[in-house]
């Protein structure tokens, strides 16, 4: 029963003068906001914010969550994403009243609590990567690559080298090259084979003395664990560079290897997909980099620091790059990430990752048949199938079979990626999916490949919003309300 | 401009006819056909400021479909002297005529030795065969 009316755009629900909530005299010193904010930097008259009360604002976004997937509420293969279930247990500890009430002005002396949780998820975020310097404070995993970037760029300088590139293969997330060009660096993209692995004929004609971080993502967004990485490490190192490890992937590997004994010196957690914290919704996600030792100095600060048994702030490190967000950071997701790797210990967290790999290699059993898979029959916790055959022979692409997949209750795979694979259907069911769910999915998929292309093109059928015209909405696109 | 039979092609997908003009020689450069239509619908454009430098290999515009966006790589060395500044507002044209009113610059040509690498139609084809599985 959806409530069309409580949907409408909130500024569509706007009546003048209706509150929310009723704040109470100011019980402190007023100062006329002229006085504190310059005429240049005043707007003439305030914003047309929506006036709406309680009710109308808890049933506007109530119901437009309930027009929405999650993972909450259905599958969620969504490739690269890691989109496993959020223990609740996690959430009821994030919000104790000693973590959400905590002030960020607070003196360390406080907050000793909150610091020692946050001063040992570092300490196991390094040990978990084999890298043992570690920070917090980056928030979300691009911005851990730019911070990452920024350490080995403050490095260069230090060392007097000038290194001005940055190389990555053909099927790096986009936004390694994105984080390279905004640290300053040019990229260079280097060539995979056609079984998915870095080309290391193209590598070596690309590594000269300009090469600043070879940019490499193990297991790579195909699933597969490039077993050339310590041969890659060696190459690079050769030439001074360094080896950053794209950890969106790290689902696949904990406690089977370690990206710091593999050859990288830096490296990107996401807590919000390999430590399960929820994507959005429960509050943003981070990105934590652990780097070596020998690059720990130059880490964001402020880094948690213990002595003795206190712990503390520490903002006295005169060779870091200096902050890279406020505060301590994201610290939700990160209280999360604590509480999963606690709850899971060491063997949990292998067997998670053998079951992540358990589960993908499963689904691609079954898969492969429906649709080619053309990096083999094996993979990490991910998978990349084509509907390249299937476009050429009836003309339905693989936006066409992932909007179909909406009709009958999954959210789609991520599509069109990577873009070596044709028509690519990159697949990743977690560890935390039932074989009766893996199985329903495949069933789906086959059954979709099986109906007619006219209604494949039209899909979804059943969804409160319909295909979009993409092209249209990229082209024209309007990003902001404006009242009629 | 010319027929996809008589132009040069690079790996990335550029296309180039070379003509003389007033003692120079002039490369033409545009997208193939073939390049257009993985790409899927384009979205955006965006290409290099007449009288800025180009070099072979280097990326001199970058191209956004609904898919991703890729870098436009330049199959020649030297200057920009024209631009088809229209196209970024009418990305139809690509996929309507790539040889002809699609075409995205104009090089002078400070450098012929690039234009040795480059394959000619029947090349090109296999590469796009070969790619297409």
């Amino acid at each position: 029963m959806r409530n069309v009316r409580a949907s409408q755009l909130i500024f569509e629900l706007s009546k003048a003068g209706r509150r929310a909530a009723h704040l109470p005299h100011c019980d402190v010193p007023c100062r006329d906001v002229k006085e504190l904010i310059g005429d240049e930097h005043r707007a003439d008259a305030p914003p047309p914010l929506p006036e709406v009360a309680e009710p109308e604002i808890v049933r506007h976004f109530t119901n437009l969550s309930q027009l929405n997937m999650s993972v909450d509420t259905h599958f969620y293969p969504l490739g690269s994403c890691t989109m496993k279930h959020n223990p609740k247990r996690n959430e009821r500890l994030a919000s104790l009243p000693g973590i959400i009430d905590v002030h960020p002005c607070q003196p360390d002396a406080t907050i000793q609590g909150l610091l020692q949780l946050l001063f040992e998820l570092q300490v196991m975020l390094g040990e978990i990567s084999g890298l043992p310097a570690v920070s917090l404070q980056p928030a979300a995993g691009a911005h851990g690559e730019l911070a990452a970037l920024m350490v080995a760029a403050a490095c260069f300088r230090d060392r007097g080298e000038r290194r001005t590139k940055v190389l990555a293969p053909d099927t790096a997330h986009g936004t390694n090259p994105a984080s390279a060009r905004m640290a300053g660096f040019d990229t260079v993209t280097v060539k995979s084979t056609p079984a998915g692995l870095v080309d290391l004929d193209d590598l070596r004609a690309k590594l000269d003395d300009q090469i600043g971080v070879f940019m490499i993502t193990n297991p790579n967004t195909l699933g597969i664990f490039d077993g050339q990485v310590a041969k890659i490490a060696e190459l690079v190192h050769a030439r001074g560079g360094l080896i950053y490890l794209d950890g969106a992937n790290m689902n696949a590997i904990l406690g089977i290897t370690r990206p710091g004994d593999f050859g990288a010196d830096m490296m990107h957690y996401n807590p919000h997909k390999t430590f399960s914290g929820p994507h959005g919704g429960g509050g943003p996600g981070a990105g934590p980099i652990c780097v070596t030792a020998a690059l720990g100095e130059y880490l964001p600060v402020p880094v948690v620091r213990r002595d003795g048994d206190r712990y503390s702030l520490d903002f006295d490190r005169p060779r870091s790059i200096g902050r890279v967000r406020t505060f301590f950071g994201n610290v939700g997701v990160l209280v999360r990430a604590y509480c999963y790797l606690l709850t899971h210990g060491a063997e949990g967290l292998r067997e998670a990752s053998a079951l992540a790999l358990l589960n993908a290699n499963y689904l691609l059993s079954r898969v492969r048949h429906i649709l080619p898979v053309p990096q083999g029959d094996r993979c990490m916790h991910e998978f990349v199938a084509s509907a390249a055959a299937l476009k050429k022979e009836r003309g339905v692409s693989a936006m066409d079979v992932a909007k179909r997949l909406l009709d009958y209750g999954f959210h789609s795979p991520t599509v069109y990626f990577p873009l070596t694979v044709p028509e690519a259907v990159m697949i990743e069911p977690t560890e935390t999916e039932s074989k009766e769910t893996l199985d329903a999915f495949a069933e789906a998929l086959f059954r979709i490949t099986e109906e007619p292309a006219d209604l494949l093109h039209e899909a979804p059928h059943t969804t409160p919003v319909s295909r979009p015209d993409e092209v249209q909405a990229a082209r024209r696109t309007i990003l902001k309300w404006t009242p009629c | 401009m010319g027929k996809p039979e008589e132009l040069l092609y690079s790996e990335t997908h550029e296309w180039v006819c070379v003509e003389q003009v007033d003692g120079a020689k002039v490369a033409t450069v545009g997208i193939t056909a073939f390049a257009i239509e993985q790409l899927t619908d384009l979205v955006y454009m965006e290409l290099p400021e007449v009288g800025s430098q180009v070099t072979t290999g280097g990326e001199f515009g970058e191209v956004e479909s609904v898919k991703a966006v890729s870098p436009l790589y330049s199959p020649v060395d030297g200057e920009v002297v024209a631009v088809n500044s229209e196209l970024p507002d009418r990305l139809e044209t690509l996929g309507q005529d790539p040889y002809g009113a699609g075409w995205l610059v104009r090089v002078r040509l400070s450098d012929e030795q690039s234009l040795a690498k480059l394959m000619n139609f029947a090349a090109y084809q296999k590469q796009c065969a070969d790619e297409a599985h």
